[in-house]
């Protein structure tokens, strides 16, 4: 039962605490997940990441699904999907009913640019450990700046980039088995 | 019926908007001139302020929409278990299948080649947001570059490497703090 209720306050955390989309939640992923609770690894965070990159859906949230299911089955899953959607619905409602022009106001610009420097060091920080983490070999700086390229002028669309790159995994793994084999 | 209806279309949207929270707005467009649910204006609106709350950018839209829709908090909340239910489902198949294949070759090494693309993607992502805080027009254009913000960045990256233990939560926290002060 208590693990359940860890998975509910640590998703309910990234939940009200992530700003700017689906990758800004990655630091607190990294803190809650991996270093607090070990729920899985650096690596293994990554590949949720690229599963709920391919996979539809809100990238967040399949995230939770998923590191909530393999911690407790399906049921883990909902709970932590339901946690982490839990803080937008109450912050929405509370906006939507009293205060429609939320984002004009003053403070709550100021706090968000604040933020916004805030999100730029976090994912900093959260790109160095990954990089740490999961690029191993010249190759995997290939397929960095490869997709790093192509996703930040647009040039091909982030299903193509990740269909491409776990190709490219396999191929050349493949190729190397077969020249160790020679 | 509008209620089946709200639940349906944010259903479908879960089930087909594929790469995150922006994928969701081509199909709130739709709904426009579908159902007239809600104007344009209102929806620029509607994203305005999923930008600048918390949380991911497609459930925020969708318990939006759901309340605007409805004018009723159930409302908020059937649109938004719509949007994620599709997800739900779909990750514990999957989580299920890579479970059963994780000691397959041809699983890991595709993750091998994964790996580095998943960092360069969350890393242009935060290539877009240093952009846009550092540049006035987010155009990488030396002119417009800002120096406060940059010189805030250098000491919240010094701060961070001193402090490791301190929580991201923190930082986001102390950052909105300095914004309002600063008036950023």
């Amino acid at each position: 039962m208590k693990i359940y209720w860890e998975l509910i306050k640590s998703f309910v955390k990234i939940g009200a605490f992530t700003f700017g989309g689906g990758y800004a939640m990655l630091p607190l992923l990294q803190r809650e997940i991996v270093e607090n609770h070990h729920w899985c690894t650096e690596e293994e965070l990554m590949d949720y990441f690229a599963v709920g990159q391919c996979t539809p859906g809100v990238i967040a949230v399949n995230t939770a699904t998923f590191i909530g299911y393999n911690l407790k089955g399906v049921l883990g899953g909902i709970i932590a999907t339901l946690a982490i959607v839990f803080p937008s619905i109450v912050i929405i409602l509370l906006i939507a009913s009293l205060l429609q022009n939320f984002s004009d106001i003053a403070i709550v610009q100021h706090a968000l640019s604040g933020i916004r420097i805030a999100v730029c060091v976090l994912i900093l920080n959260a790109i160095i450990k990954l990089f740490k983490s999961g690029i191993k070999d010249y190759i995997g700086i290939i397929i960095f700046v490869f997709a790093l390229i192509s996703t930040y002028l647009n040039i091909l669309p982030t299903i193509a980039i990740v269909i491409l790159s776990a190709m490219a995994g396999i191929i050349i793994q493949l190729l190397k088995a077969r020249k160790e084999n020679v | 019926m509008t209620w089946i209806l709200l639940f349906w279309e944010f259903f479908k949207t879960g089930l087909f908007a594929l790469g995150g929270g922006l994928a969701t707005i081509p199909f709130l467009y739709d709904l426009i001139d579908k159902y007239h649910w809600f104007t344009t204006e209102m929806l620029m609106n509607m994203i305005a302020i999923s930008e600048s709350t918390p949380g991911a950018m497609g459930v925020n839209m969708a318990t939006y929409v759901g309340y605007y829709t409805t004018h009723s908090l159930l409302g908020g909340v059937i649109t938004t278990l719509g949007l994620v239910l599709p997800s739900i489902i779909i990750i514990c198949i999957v989580a299920q299948f890579l479970k059963k294949f994780k000691e397959s070759k041809y699983v890991q090494n595709a993750f091998y080649g994964l790996r580095p693309a998943v960092c360069a993607m969350i890393a242009s992502a935060g290539l877009s947001v240093f952009a846009t805080t550092m540049f006035i027009n987010g155009d990488w254009n030396i002119n417009n570059f800002q120096y406060f913000p940059f010189i805030l960045f250098l000491i919240g990256l010094a701060f961070t490497q001193r402090f490791k233990k301190l929580h991201p939560i923190a930082i986001i926290c102390i950052f909105a703090i300095c914004g309002i002060c600063f008036q950023l």
